[in-house]
């Protein structure tokens, strides 16, 4: 089912290319006003990618200050209430500044360019949808520099901490992510509305790249619970600022309440975080393995799967609150249950390599080395779905070391292998081998040594969230220290790598990969301005006929 | 080809850590309740099956690397579908779940029946100490963080349970079923104790239930497990197991102590008892705040030291001390402490750092203001 492109590229289409659309329209807005109004899917999606890495750096030395003050026993550098702020904050960027907006601006670069469109469904709406991001995380880390501090009460923002006992920035924090909440709504409609209007004639659903498919029911997902959040924290808001009582047990209130709200939204929104990623390994493994993606259908239905369980499983992460005993075992069954929809996934991208004729340019080592540590995330997640075993887990290091694996060495290096994937075609050129090298085996090194001793410390009774601790934790977390700053240091050869790389290199030809078979690599590296005005003709794989 | 050398002898070398850690006692203590007998099973269980996928997946795909190389010249065969092999494993590790599950009900079930118990203690969380309540034996007290403040900012030497050392422990019988009633007076704080399995949120307005039924004396050491503020990184636990009769001459000394403290109130107290008193009181509950020479902390914890409206207003410093400051981070002290421990903070803060109004509240007036 994977398309086969046409043996010769419509005319059309390749003049239209190498004029790059310009002589068409009035000339575009030149300097800050062209990124500023600019309505173009590449030019967008350089933006999102660029805000992404911008805050993937301020997330991370947010990390660095954590990890620093966690090198040795004793409170050193911070204090803990800045301590507080600084993990809340790590996680708060991490989660809506970095992760979530660089799949979008992959989206944008490369659904249109996957699906023969000429652009996004809404292109005005697009320019809106990013232009919100810097908004609301300018306000976001402004609220460190008001009195009393910015949010100190975790990302998962537990009411009443973050109501009655929240510091006064709380209302502005409230406000950038109902800021970022409307972005990514509206991000998502037009995903949505692209993929489902926009294919190329003749491409069918089932024809997609799997991107396209997990990026599409990641939109589904994220129109369904964004509004959640936004009603959650609208309520945060009364509380603190008009005297309701939602989550207040004083006036009648529940705290629990916020919780089932708040993951009712966070549950999916792990998902949200993990399903493109999916998409991206789900295309440079079959590249580099020169051969079709096994179980295609298997892999939609997976993902449909993993979507619909993800509304039923929330309460996994309040295990210890007090459920009722069949809502604990409810919430047991349904979240050892997404590890048979995981694993076909696991398992179908090793049939993808089975017997394929393999080579390891840099996307598919990160590829290949997403599919071992997310399968170590997910293993350290089925352990945290057993509900007695999760009283011991819950709370501790050991989930700091599960959903980082699950996000570090998951999501971001499938993220780092679609920039090198699709760098050639951004920029033209392919990306300096040796330096791709030393990135990656650095940062294998770096994450590992950052988060695997981190099970250790919290089986040993390491509570997450602390800035100081016993004694029996200094050597795991002396190891975790180092791994973070090696890691930290690692990414700055990522962004060498990508100046270099839009500055020169290789030329790469249209078809930069040699297995690579999706539409994106029909049209000219780098991709111009304007592609498939006219659509391109697609012509589905004989096999699968 | 070198960099997959590297890569597999990072596979080699991660469970061979595995192992040495297991070796070493770093994994999750096995615990001295049956209950976590149980659920330390139960994880080791799950560990060993994820091990067995690991190293079918993790053998199946470096050998396909390993065997499938471009570089050694393999041609890609042309297969991509095999509904068999998809049901397959569909269907295998949904029977591995199953028999994952069986177990984990089964203890569940345990862990969530308190029935039958013989003590029934109320465990009360606070920003940022333990409040404990032997219910029906009139016996109650807050448990602090025991190491000295200076300690952790590296003046002193870091004793062997530094940071989770208590000035109170809670004291439990070994052998008889205790049922915990956990609730909080602030935000929601987690009681867990490793080696008892138990890990509780306590939750401002609601009250849960969990038991423990301990099987071996010793001293078991936890922390508060959900970020609760400031110092939720200091509010540690620690359980003293005691054999039955021990237990019962423990409490039995704690029960006449606490007459004792209560027939306290009704007698006049000096103004040196209340300020030595008082700074026991002060250091152990308010200072974490406060700080010990009062200085506070702007602008969620006000300075005592120097405080004019503190010094002028008496009346409004006993109010704020017994009700606490709504919809601010100072709490109400009235269930906390007693009578006598109230009279001697205030005593104190209006007498300590240069604040010398000289005034004394006795325990008695404060006694009266509790019973209206």
């Amino acid at each position: 089912m994977a398309p086969k492109l046409p043996l010769h590229h419509p005319v059309e289409q390749s003049s239209t290319a190498s004029a790059g659309g310009q002589a068409a329209h009035s000339a575009p807005p030149r300097g800050l006003m062209r990124w500023l109004l600019t309505t173009n899917h590449k030019e967008i999606g350089s933006l999102y990618l660029i805000f992404s890495l911008t805050m993937f750096f301020i997330g991370g030395v947010f990390a660095l200050v954590v990890r620093a003050e966690l090198f040795q026993p004793g409170l050193q550098l911070v204090e803990p209430e800045f301590f507080n702020q600084m993990t809340t904050m790590h996680g708060l960027i991490m989660v809506f500044g970095a992760i979530m907006p660089s799949f979008v601006g992959l989206a944008n670069w490369m659904i249109p360019l996957q699906i023969g469109a000429p652009d996004m469904a809404l292109p005005r709406l697009n320019n809106f949808s990013f232009w919100l991001l810097p908004v609301a995380f300018t306000l976001l880390l402004s609220t460190l520099l008001m009195p009393g501090g910015g949010p100190n009460f975790g990302w998962t923002f537990y009411a009443p901490l973050s109501t009655t006992y929240a510091p006064p920035s709380t209302t502005f924090f409230i406000l950038s992510l109902h800021i970022a909440g409307i972005s990514s709504i509206l991000g998502a409609i037009n995903i949505i509305a692209t993929v489902l209007n926009l294919r190329a004639p003749g491409m069918r659903m089932m024809d997609m790249p799997l991107f396209c498919w997990t990026w599409l029911i990641t939109a589904f997902l994220l129109i369904a619970v964004m509004p959640v959040l936004a009603g959650a924290v609208t309520m945060m808001l009364m509380d603190i600022n008009f005297g309701t009582s939602f989550f207040n047990a004083a006036g009648g209130g529940d705290p629990v309440l916020f919780q089932h709200l708040f993951w009712f939204f966070g549950h999916p929104e792990v998902y949200i975080m993990i399903l493109p990623a999916f998409g991206i390994v789900s295309a440079i493994i079959p590249t580099f393995s020169r051969k079709r993606l096994f179980g295609y259908a298997s892999m939609v239905y997976a993902t449909g799967a993993i979507a619909i369980l993800s509304f039923m499983v929330w309460a996994h992460h309040m295990f210890t609150v007090g459920l009722p005993l069949t809502a604990e075992l409810f919430f047991m069954y349904t979240t050892m249950l997404i590890a048979v929809p995981t694993g076909v996934k696991v398992f179908n991208w090793v049939a993808t390599m089975f017997r394929g004729s393999i080579s390891f340019e840099p996307p598919m080592l990160f590829a290949l080395a997403f599919v071992v540590q997310f399968t170590i995330g997910g293993f350290s997640g089925l352990m945290l779905a057993i509900s007695p075993a999760d009283f011991q887990y819950h709370d501790t290091y050991f989930v700091v070391a599960h959903f980082h694996y699950v996000l570090v060495p998951g999501a971001l290096f499938a993220i780092l292998a679609a920039a090198y994937y699709w760098l050639p075609k951004w920029t033209g050129h392919y990306p300096n081998l040796k330096l791709a090298h030393w990135h990656f085996w650095l940062s294998v090194i770096g994450v590992n040594l950052t988060f695997f001793p981190m099970h250790f410390s919290g089986l040993a009774g390491m509570p997450r969230r602390i800035p100081d601790y016993a004694l029996q934790f200094a050597d795991f977390n002396l190891a975790s220290s180092l791994g973070a700053f090696l890691f930290g240091a690692s990414q700055l050869l990522f962004v060498w790598l990508i100046i270099k790389c839009v500055r020169g290199g290789e030329k790469a030809p249209a078809k930069a990969w040699e297995g690579a078979e999706d539409l994106e690599w029909s049209v000219p590296s780098p991709a111009p301005l304007h592609t498939f005005e006219h659509p391109p003709t697609f012509r589905r794989d004989e096999n699968s006929a | 080809m070198r960099t997959f050398i590297v890569w597999t002898a990072g596979c080699l070398v991660v469970p061979l850590m595995t192992t040495l850690a297991m070796a070493n006692g770093w994994n999750m203590p096995v615990g001295v309740t049956d209950v976590s007998r149980e659920v330390h099973s139960l994880h080791m269980t799950i560990f060993w099956i994820c091990v067995v996928i690991g190293v079918i997946v993790f053998g199946a795909m470096f050998y396909s690397l390993f065997r499938f190389r471009h570089s050694k010249g393999a041609k890609a065969a042309h297969f991509h579908e095999h509904t068999l092999v998809e049901v397959i494993w569909t269907a295998i590790p949904l029977l591995i779940l199953i028999g994952m599950a069986v177990p984990a009900t089964a203890t569940l079930k345990k862990m969530y029946d308190p029935s039958d118990a013989d003590l029934d203690v109320m465990i009360t969380g606070q920003q940022w100490r333990w409040r404990y309540e032997y219910l029906g034996e009139d016996v109650a007290f807050t448990s602090n963080l025991g190491t000295p403040r200076e300690t952790i900012r590296g003046k002193g030497e870091r004793g062997e349970h530094y940071l989770l050392e208590v000035d109170e422990p809670l004291v439990l019988p070994v052998g008889r079923k205790v049922r915990f009633l956990m609730t909080s007076d602030d935000v929601i704080h987690s009681w867990w104790v490793p080696d008892l399995a138990v890990k509780q949120d306590t939750i401002p307005g609601f009250v849960n239930e969990n038991w423990v039924r301990i099987n071996e004396p010793g001293v078991y050491r936890g922390q508060c497990a959900e970020l609760c503020g400031m110092d939720h990184g200091f509010m540690p636990i620690v359980v003293q197991a005691l054999e039955e009769e021990e237990f019962d001459a423990w409490l039995a000394e704690r029960k006449e102590a606490a007459a004792q403290e209560a027939s306290g109130v009704d007698r006049e107290w000096t103004l040196d008892e209340l300020m030595a008193r008082g700074e026991q009181s002060y250091n152990a509950v308010c200072a974490s705040c406060h700080q010990p020479d009062g200085s506070g902390n702007e602008p969620a914890f006000p300075a005592l030291a120097g405080n004019q409206a503190l010094m002028e207003e008496r009346e409004r410093h006993i109010e704020t001390v017994v009700n606490g400051v709504s919809g601010a981070a100072m709490p109400a002290f009235r269930n906390t402490l007693s009578p006598v421990e109230i009279a001697a903070v205030i005593t104190y803060e209006r007498n300590a750092w240069g604040n010398e109004t000289g005034d004394v509240v006795q325990p008695l007036e404060i006694a009266e203001r509790l019973e209206e």
